[in-house]
Formats: C-alpha cells, sequence, structure tokens
C-alpha cells in the first residue's frame, strides 16, 4: 500500500477571527456579572457592588487569546496527527507500562527514606504525610471502587459512605471500648462490607443512572445520619481523640516505653507518621494483591463477565445477584479499611470529611485512570491528589501576584478544570489498555474502547 | 389542618423551584442520555447573576418599580444562564459526544467543581443576602391565632413557574423546534438523515434547560433572599432526584416528581423533624425507585441483547 504524501494543512485564518471574536463577546457576557463585578458587604452591612473592570478586561482577553490559540495551533496540530496517524497509538509504549509497576513499587517502598535524606527529620512530616499517606489513602480508595465501576461495572456516587462506615466505626469503637486498631481495622472492613450488601440488596433491580442516583442518595443519608444523630457521632462537631495506632503495641509517645525510648532513639513525631506510611502501603498492597487474584477466580470473571453483558450472563446460569453483592460487598470493605486508617491517622473525624465531593473525586480517580487499570488508578491518584496539594506548596506564586494571593483558595477550582480536561483530552483514561484476566497462551493488551463499562 | 395546608403551599413553592431544574436535568438526559451534574451548579450561578443584575438595576439604575425590575433581572439572569450553558456544553460535553456513557458524567462533575469554587473565589465565601423585594401576604385562613397565609412572593412564584411551563409545553410539543427535539430524543442518526441539525438541537436542549434553572435561580433568590456559592449542590441533587422519581427522560414527570419531593421535604419538617428532611427525601425517592424503577411517569426500559 502506497503511502500518501500528507496534505499541507491550511490555516483558516477567517473563522479563527470568527471564533475568536465570539468568544470575546461570549466571554464579556458570562464574566461580566461574576468578575466584572463583586457584591460585598458595605459597613452598614448591605450588599453593594463594587466593579473589576481590568480584572474584566483581562479574562476577556485571555479567552479570545485561547480561542486563537486553539484555532491557530491547536487545531492544524491534531489534524497533522490524525493524517500521519489515523489509529489510535497506545499512549504509553508497552514496553514501559511493563515495567511501571515494578519500578514505582520499589520507589515507594523508598519513598519515606529519600524524603529524608533530602529535607532531614523536620520538613519530611509534611512531604510523607501530605503526599504520601494522603495519596495512597486515595489509592486504596480507587482499587476498592475500581472493583465495583471497573470489574463489575456498577456506577456508585456514593462510595464515601462506606469509607465513613468505617472511620465512625473504628472511631466509636475504639473510644468507647478501647478495641486496639488491629482488632478494628477488619472489623471496620466487615461493618463495611454489610452495609455495601445493606445497599446492595435493594438496588440490585435498578441500573444504569438509576442505580447511580440511588447510591449518591444512600451516600447523602449516611452523611446526613452522621451529622444529625448528635448523641452518637457528636454531629458536625466531630469526634476527636481518636486513639492512634501503635507499633504492634509499643505507642508512639514521648515518655518511657514509646517507640523511641523502646528503640533508643530520640524522640519525633515522624516514626509514626512514618510508621503510618507503611500501614497505608501494606494496605494498598493488599488491596492490589486481593483484586489481582479475585479477578482470576470464578467470582472475578462473573464480575468482568456482568460488566460485558448481563443478559448473557443471566443466560449461562451465572448467579448475577450474588455477583453484584459481592462486588458492593468487597468494595465497601476495602473502603471501609481505609477509612478506618483514615480515623487512626488524623486523630479527629467528622461529616465534613465525608461529601459527596469525595466520591466523585474517588470516582474520577477511577475514570481518569482508566477503569479497571490499577496501574491507571494509582498514576492518575498522584496526578488529581498530589497535583493540587502541591498547590499548597507554591509559595512563589505570591512573589508574582502579589501577597493577597493565595494559591490554596484555587486548588478546587484547578481540580475540576483538570478533570474535564483529561476527560476531553484522553477519555479514556490515562492507560489506555487493559491486561485481560483470561487468555490463550499469551497475554496480549487490548484497547480499553474494546471493554464494555456496563450498565447495571 | 391549617398547619397542612400552609405547608402544602410552602411545599409547592418549593416544589415548583425543584421542578423547574428538574426540567433541565430530564431534557438533557432525554437528548444525550447523561446526568449533567453540573446542572446545580449553573442553578447557583443564575441566582448570583440575578443577584449581580438586582443590585445592579435597583442602586445603580434607580428603577422603583418592583415589577419592572423583576421582569429585567430574569431576563438577564435567563439570558445569561442561556449562554453559560451553551458555553458548558460547547467545551466540556460536546467534545464527549459518542463517547461512552461515564466521560461526560466525570466532565460534567469535573464542571460542578468548578462552577461552584469559581464563585467562590471570584464572589467570596460568605452568604449573600438582599433585603425582601416583594412584602405582604395574604391571610387565608384563621384559626386559634395561627394564619395561614400565601404571601406576594410565593404567589409571583407560581405564577411564573405556571407561565414558563406552559410557554415551554407550547415549545416542545407544537413547534418545530420541539419535534426536532423529540426526534433527536428516538433516534439521533435517523433524525440527522432527515434534515435535522442535532447538534443545534442539543445546544437548544441545554439552553432551555438553562433558562429554566436561572428562573428557578432568581424565584430561589427571591424567596430566600440569600444565596451561597455552595447553594447549587442541594437543590440540585433533589431537583435530580424529583426528575428520576418522575420519571427521568419525562418533562410532566419532572414537574410532578418536583412537586412531590417539595411537599414531602415541607410535610416532614412540619410533622416530624426537620432536620432529617433531606434523609426523608432521599429515603422515599430509593424506596420509589425500588418499587417502580421507571419513576411515576417513565418509559420502561427495554432490554435488547
Amino acid at each position: 500500500m502506497a503511502i500518501e504524501a500528507p496534505e499541507p494543512i491550511r490555516i483558516d485564518i477567517a473563522s479563527a477571527i470568527k471564533n475568536a471574536i465570539l468568544t470575546a463577546v461570549v466571554a464579556c457576557a458570562l464574566f461580566l456579572p461574576l468578575i466584572g463585578f463583586k457584591t460585598t458587604t458595605d459597613i452598614r452591612n448591605e450588599l453593594v457592588l463594587e466593579t473589576r473592570f481590568p480584572l474584566l478586561l483581562i479574562f476577556v482577553t485571555l479567552a479570545t487569546a485561547g480561542s486563537l490559540f486553539v484555532s491557530l495551533v491547536i487545531g492544524p496540530w491534531r489534524a497533522h496527527r490524525l493524517q500521519r496517524a489515523p489509529r489510535e497509538e497506545p499512549w504509553v509504549p508497552p514496553a514501559i507500562a511493563r515495567r511501571i509497576a515494578p519500578y514505582s513499587l520499589g520507589f515507594v517502598l523508598i519513598y519515606p527514606a529519600l524524603v529524608l535524606l533530602i529535607t532531614g527529620f523536620q520538613g519530611g512530616i509534611k512531604w510523607i504525610d501530605n503526599f504520601g499517606i494522603q495519596i495512597l489513602i486515595y489509592v486504596m480508595l480507587g482499587f476498592g471502587l475500581n472493583i465495583v465501576v471497573g470489574l463489575a461495572g456498577l456506577l456508585d456516587l456514593g462510595y464515601v459512605a462506606f469509607y465513613a462506615v468505617g472511620s465512625y466505626s473504628y472511631a466509636l469503637l475504639a473510644k468507647t471500648f478501647g478495641f486496639s486498631f488491629y482488632l478494628l481495622l477488619p472489623l471496620a472492613g466487615i461493618l463495611s462490607a454489610f452495609w455495601g450488601i445493606l445497599l446492595g440488596f435493594p438496588v440490585l433491580r435498578l441500573r444504569g443512572d438509576y442505580l447511580a442516583i440511588v447510591t449518591l442518595a444512600f451516600g447523602e443519608i449516611i452523611r446526613l445520619v452522621l451529622i444529625n444523630w448528635v448523641p452518637v457521632t457528636n454531629g458536625y462537631a466531630g469526634i476527636s481523640g481518636i486513639p492512634r495506632p501503635t507499633f504492634f503495641g509499643i505507642p508512639f509517645t514521648a515518655g518511657d516505653g514509646g517507640f523511641a525510648s523502646v528503640f533508643g532513639l530520640e524522640f519525633s513525631p515522624i516514626y509514626r507518621t512514618i510508621f503510618l506510611y507503611y500501614l497505608i502501603l501494606g494496605l494498598v498492597l493488599l488491596t492490589a494483591f486481593v483484586t489481582t487474584r479475585l479477578r482470576r477466580l470464578p467470582i472475578g470473571r462473573a464480575w468482568e463477565a456482568l460488566r460485558e453483558d448481563e443478559i448473557a450472563c443471566r443466560s449461562l446460569g451465572i448467579n448475577t445477584t450474588n455477583t453484584k453483592l459481592t462486588a458492593f460487598a468487597l468494595g465497601a470493605m476495602f473502603a471501609g479499611f481505609a477509612g478506618s486508617f483514615f480515623a487512626a491517622r488524623q486523630g479527629f473525624i467528622s461529616p465534613e470529611s465525608f461529601t459527596f465531593l469525595e466520591s466523585a473525586t474517588i470516582l474520577s480517580i477511577v475514570v481518569l485512570g482508566g477503569m479497571g487499570s490499577q496501574v491507571g488508578v494509582a498514576i492518575a491518584a498522584i496526578a488529581m491528589i498530589g497535583g493540587t496539594e502541591i498547590l499548597r506548596e507554591l509559595d512563589f506564586l505570591k512573589d508574582w501576584f502579589g501577597n493577597d494571593f493565595d494559591p490554596t483558595q484555587y486548588r478546587m477550582l484547578v481540580f475540576g478544570m483538570a478533570m474535564v480536561l483529561i476527560m476531553i483530552l484522553r477519555p479514556r483514561g490515562l492507560i489506555a489498555t487493559r491486561a485481560p484476566s483470561v487468555f490463550l497462551r499469551e497475554r496480549k493488551a487490548i484497547s480499553s474502547t474494546l471493554v464494555k463499562e456496563g450498565r447495571g | 389542618m391549617e398547619v397542612f395546608v400552609q405547608q402544602l403551599i410552602n411545599g409547592i413553592t418549593l416544589g415548583s423551584i425543584y421542578g423547574l431544574i428538574a426540567i433541565g436535568y430530564t431534557m438533557v438526559f432525554g437528548i444525550i442520555g447523561m446526568v449533567n451534574f453540573a446542572h446545580g451548579d449553573v442553578f447557583m450561578v443564575s441566582a448570583f447573576i440575578a443577584l449581580v443584575t438586582l443590585l445592579l438595576v435597583t442602586t445603580w439604575l434607580g428603577i422603583g418599580s418592583i415589577a419592572l425590575a423583576l421582569l429585567i433581572v430574569l431576563i438577564v439572569a435567563m439570558v445569561l444562564t442561556s449562554v453559560l450553558n451553551w458555553t458548558i456544553e460547547r467545551l466540556a460535553y460536546r467534545p464527549l459526544r459518542g463517547s461512552f456513557r461515564l466521560a461526560p458524567l466525570i466532565s460534567a462533575i469535573g464542571m460542578s467543581i468548578f462552577l461552584m469554587n469559581f464563585v467562590q473565589v471570584a464572589q467570596g465565601p460568605r452568604n449573600k443576602s438582599v433585603p425582601p423585594l416583594v412584602q405582604g401576604e395574604f391571610v387565608l385562613m384563621e384559626n386559634n391565632g395561627f394564619q395561614v397565609t400565601l404571601s406576594y412572593k410565593q404567589l409571583i412564584i407560581w405564577g411564573i413557574t405556571g407561565l414558563l411551563l406552559v410557554a415551554f409545553w407550547y415549545v416542545v410539543t407544537k413547534t418545530a423546534l420541539g419535534r426536532a427535539q423529540r426526534a433527536c430524543e428516538q433516534d439521533q442518526k435517523m433524525a440527522a438523515l432527515l434534515g435535522i441539525d442535532v447538534d443545534r438541537t442539543i445546544s437548544i436542549t441545554f439552553i432551555i434547560g438553562a433558562a429554566l434553572a436561572a428562573v428557578a435561580g432568581t424565584m430561589y433568590l427571591i424567596h430566600y433572599g440569600v444565596v451561597s456559592f455552595a447553594d447549587g449542590f442541594t437543590p440540585g441533587v433533589k431537583a435530580f432526584t424529583a426528575a428520576v422519581l418522575g420519571g427521568i427522560g419525562s418533562l410532566p414527570g419532572a414537574v410532578i416528581g418536583g412537586l412531590l419531593i417539595g411537599l414531602i421535604e415541607t410535610m416532614w419538617s412540619a410533622y416530624f423533624s426537620i432536620d432529617y428532611k433531606d434523609v426523608a427525601a432521599f429515603s422515599i425517592l430509593a424506596i420509589t425507585l425500588i418499587f417502580l424503577p421507571q419513576g411515576i411517569l417513565g418509559r420502561p426500559d427495554v432490554e435488547k441483547v
């Protein structure tokens, strides 16, 4: 087959200018009320308007420039790429993709040591806690939700409810009865799994978006009960003074019998942080391992079959009720583990931590990572959580925009924008290939466009 | 009895607001099968647009007539919110059309987070309250000192909602535009083959949904007199609940669902506990769906192999 010479790409200046003018008009209309005016309260406590027309001008100019950039640079570039390679190539070459998992495992194992080498004892806590532990919690939640959404194809918008059940189970049982973390961790998982089954039973008949809305409602119900059931949950104020996990019985306290004195070290809060890091890392690896093994068991294959075609599943005699319930229960169980770890790490929990935004974040991590791909979920968690966490550290922006500029304000703004952008650029998620769990002789990566998403 | 009538009046008022938002959800779902999660936040932005316009009209331009001011606010909010939703559809959803089902959902959730935080950054996190615009009320019943009242603003909300629903019903059932819209709902490919501009029809659907949400936003501002950046989520979820309850994809269903959710909420607050009113609304949603999975007026979902 002869390869045709690519046609030169024409740049349509006239339509680019037309688009830019349209963008400018629309941007004017949109930004005028929200950017052009600011509502503030004056001395008499009445709302008054302030004008910010210079800022409005900046926004409109930026939007217009953006439109010109898209039609003059991005558009031709994409057309050029489409001409050269009409088929979608894997984004990450398979040779690298195969090595991602072992190398990154090595990296996360030595991550605390690396941090300590670079920042020393004082600065290290922040990097291990805010980045390491925080991201790993979301990786774990992502793996758990991946079972429900990615493998079984059931859209769950209230996943954070199980996370909340795990957290409150640990907090209440540990505070009331003084049980240890290692007893309550599995217990919280089991309790969450029960809630998963409890939710699973009634919603089994629902499909698609109906399932999504009921799970969303369930998540909200749990949160509202946590807020309003003050005698037990202490409402908005939350539960504080939750016992922290010990090093297999040795507490991380300063005095005699504490971790530092037993091991003859100088006391520092960083030992606890490092221990928590390895604890959550262990939980994440456990989740990943269990999920990978489950995929090869009949139940895991049934999940994936359910996602691909529910009617065919039923015709082949698979019990779809049990299949869906186990997916819900196992997903919920991992959320329960993560929840009890979260409560133990924070020492304080309140319903604020379990809003719909959390469910949306976890779901977006699963979808952005490419549903069903564990490496993808991990990468998406690092990008979304680490990426927005890092905005807290960008103090140099203050030098550019003045001292009033607070980058943390823009954290969720950037987060929302990133979700939209990643979806537009890579609707199938960051990792676009899947390794099938059942194969003949050789495991070949297949494109994720061949994988269905389920209607359950 | 008096409490019941009063709560009925309040419930219908709240329900009209939910119903107006629910139409936006149900129309978009009907035509492209997507849950437009950002719709609740579009409603919130429309309330802010109404707030700014109201301040502009009353304090800067000095228009004294409340009816005229309300009309201007309503029209400006409807136009600007329509432009907003058109832009959102263009930027965040159209590139994902034909992609798999979860992609637009995630994009919409991202848009919702973006809008909420954009308003928070641009207008500040505090509640914005306006002085009551319309005062006065009718006393309908009186018994042992308990008055059942119907305030003018509730009457205005009923009137405008009713009027717009009739206009909207006319557009959807009697005009060429409405026919095109219903055709796209049934079969986009066939509609395109018959010369209907599907992209344009979908854009118009988003515009109509936004215009109705803007009416709801303006009503919300008049009724409660206060709005904050976080006010989009809960009404949004409840309106979505209303759409599902009424049967998603069905327009009368959305209105009925909205009224039902409004009534359930106000009745529950009056007779049981106000803290658990949202729990009641969501529980009733879950129970309805379990026994009536298609909603009240929805078409049954046919499973095909």
